[in-house]
């Protein structure tokens, strides 16, 4: 306590707890410039803080929701449900992590499917869940995002993955690593049968789903600022011991080195993926949304 | 000689016996029959420790340093080996090796992680752990025995792709990620073997076959113990408590229907006998050879596909 604060009587000490705290739910925020934002305008702006432009995590539904069009959509394999194989247990059992991760998120696990549409072009869509589980890939994410690229075959519609992950899920050993090996060997059919499939990287895409399923589209795509790589920075920071590069692994890094083919703000996606998929499909030019 | 800790009441009735021989070539002394038994003791205890060994005892026999290591078994089982490098865009990857060779006179193609023995050579193959330059070549090379309808033997031991700064520039995630969706219907046989640690992603790169064999004490997972037991437990030192939970050894991974067959090691593991175990390694490429080479390709791509396809446990 400085001598200032010593002068003061106690009726206007205040006793550390920062005034700057804000009641839950009305008001957040930004991560990065600490501007103070109104919660709707926030999700409105899909997670987006208006002030710096900031993209903050987003909840795959919300994502999925504002992507796609209104009408025509179902989701794939819905009723897929993680098992524990391994009764695994760490400081957790996993049952234990899986049913809390299920309760706090309302999904069953990482990865949400959608078969519907954008601007009228029919689509297979999906995005991972970074709240449950840090977005892990284990059995349930590797067998519906297989079953998104066989649907998206089926029907012959191009198909959009959004990761935000960390990386294979441990709790599921060996059979989490094989998914990477399941999920690249579906892509391969789908490229072989000449239809688009275009990875939107965003923060952060890391270890096992990094080096499968998100570095194989026809077009790479990252949000902004986003951290993407195979190995964490604290791991190479300590097998390498020397001070990692200014803005090493984020998206600009990596558009940089070549690994992916653009950088794109969150709230003109729709558009911009829109246009690239009805070049890549000899489609006319989607119309311009009337929604914001 | 290197042993670890559980190895060495081994090692100290290895050096009792050793002694007695030095003696015993001394004249009028004869303790042969005191050496036969020291020898048959020791040969109890290795097969008491052997028969239960924990996995986090397993992970260390898969690393030990005296393990046959990829050149150990191309030098005993093939011939004519001629090794390929780089991947023609950056680099060649010492932590890689690859060429042609024969396997009892066919013509194979081998790519396989390769571990140093003293520290120059260590530092030389980078532990084994590969950079995006490694999974090219392998990639390059694998795509080579396509065109020439070649057989693909691949060798897996690593603890895992090198975490460093240049491999992340160089795109090490799409390297590895492209290796897997190549091999996964690459139209040529191709049979991976476990030979020491398989980890992660660096083994799995090389790792997409139609055959997936693994020596006794080897292991394949998804990321090493440790780096398990600091993301989980927040502290590496519950290295053993997660080898135990992960399911990385020969047992469980084939329960798991994730190797096909489980190569019995030499008393006292792979290093004690790398003559018998590259014998008995060479004996089942052989066998799993002759067995794809009856499948004609698109049966082989089917049945690979399908393997990968149905792997996971969901409800």
């Amino acid at each position: 306590m400085n001598w200032f604060k010593k002068l003061l009587p106690s009726s206007i000490k205040t006793n550390g707890v920062s005034r700057r705290t804000v009641p839950e739910g009305l008001w957040t925020k930004c991560n990065r410039c600490g501007a103070v934002l109104y919660r709707a305008e926030l999700s409105r702006n899909m997670e987006v803080c208006p002030k710096c432009a900031h993209h903050m995590r987003i909840r795959a539904r919300d994502r999925l929701d504002a992507f796609l069009d209104r009408e025509s959509r179902t989701e794939i394999g819905a009723g897929i449900k993680p098992v524990d194989k391994l009764r695994f247990r760490d400081t957790k059992k996993y049952r234990d992590r899986l049913t809390q991760a299920q309760k706090q998120t309302g999904e069953d696990d990482a990865l949400i499917a959608i078969r519907g549409q954008i601007k009228s072009i029919p689509v297979i869509a999906c995005a991972f869940e970074f709240e449950f589980m840090g977005g892990s890939m284990g059995s349930v994410v590797g067998e519906r995002f297989t079953l998104a690229v066989e649907t998206a075959i089926e029907t012959g519609c191009p198909l959009v993955s959004f990761a935000a992950s960390g990386g294979a899920r441990m709790q599921e050993g060996i059979i989490s690593l094989m998914q990477m090996a399941k999920t690249s060997a579906a892509l391969g059919n789908l490229r072989r049968r000449g239809l688009p499939y275009i990875s939107v990287l965003t923060d952060p895409t890391t270890g096992g789903v990094s080096a499968s399923l998100a570095t194989l589209g026809d077009i790479n795509v990252a949000e902004p600022d986003a951290l993407i790589g195979f190995a964490g920075p604290r791991v190479i920071e300590q097998t390498v011991r020397q001070t990692l590069p200014e803005g090493f692994q984020r998206s600009e890094f990596l558009l940089e080195h070549g690994a992916i083919d653009m950088i794109l703000d969150r709230r003109e996606m729709r558009d911009r993926i829109a246009a690239i998929l009805a070049l890549l499909l000899h489609l006319p030019v989607p119309p311009a949304d009337a929604r914001a | 000689m290197n042993f670890e800790d559980f190895e060495q009441p081994i090692a100290e009735l290895e050096a009792k016996i050793e002694e007695l021989r030095h003696v015993g070539t001394a004249p009028g002394v004869d303790i042969n029959d005191e050496i036969l038994r020291l020898e048959r003791q020791c040969r109890d205890l290795k097969l008491s420790i052997f028969a239960k060994l924990s996995p986090w005892q397993i992970s260390r026999v898969a690393r030990h340093p005296l393990r046959p290591y990829t050149l150990d078994y191309l030098n005993r089982i093939c011939s004519d080996f001629i090794e390929l490098h780089g991947d023609r865009t950056f680099a060649d990857d010492p932590a890689i090796v690859a060429g042609l060779a024969r396997l009892a006179e066919q013509p194979i193609v081998v790519i396989g992680h390769q571990k140093g023995r003293d520290i120059k050579e260590r530092g030389y193959r980078n532990f084994g752990m590969p950079k995006p330059e490694g999974y090219r070549k392998a990639l390059r090379i694998m795509q080579l025995a396509e065109r020439f309808q070649l057989p693909i033997l691949t060798f897996i031991d690593t603890p895992g792709a090198y975490p460093g700064i240049g491999a992340e520039e160089r795109g090490q995630s799409e390297a590895i990620a492209k290796n897997l969706e190549v091999m996964s219907s690459l139209q040529t046989p191709i049979i991976a073997t476990v030979i020491g640690e398989g980890g992660s992603g660096g083994a799995l790169a090389i790792g997409v076959a139609d055959r997936v064999i693994i020596l006794e004490y080897s292991t394949y997972a998804v990321i090493s113990p440790e780096g398990c037991a600091s993301i989980l437990w927040k502290n590496s030192d519950k290295a053993e408590a997660a080898a135990e939970a992960m399911g990385l050894t020969s047992a469980r991974l084939f329960e798991m229907n994730v190797v096909d067959e489980v190569i019995k090691e030499p008393l006292g593991g792979a290093h004690r006998d790398p003559d018998a175990i590259a014998e008995s390694v060479r004996a089942a490429l052989l066998r799993n050879l002759s067995e794809l080479r009856k499948q004609g390709t698109a049966e082989l791509i089917a049945a690979r596909q399908q393997r990968l396809r149905t792997c996971g446990f969901v409800q």
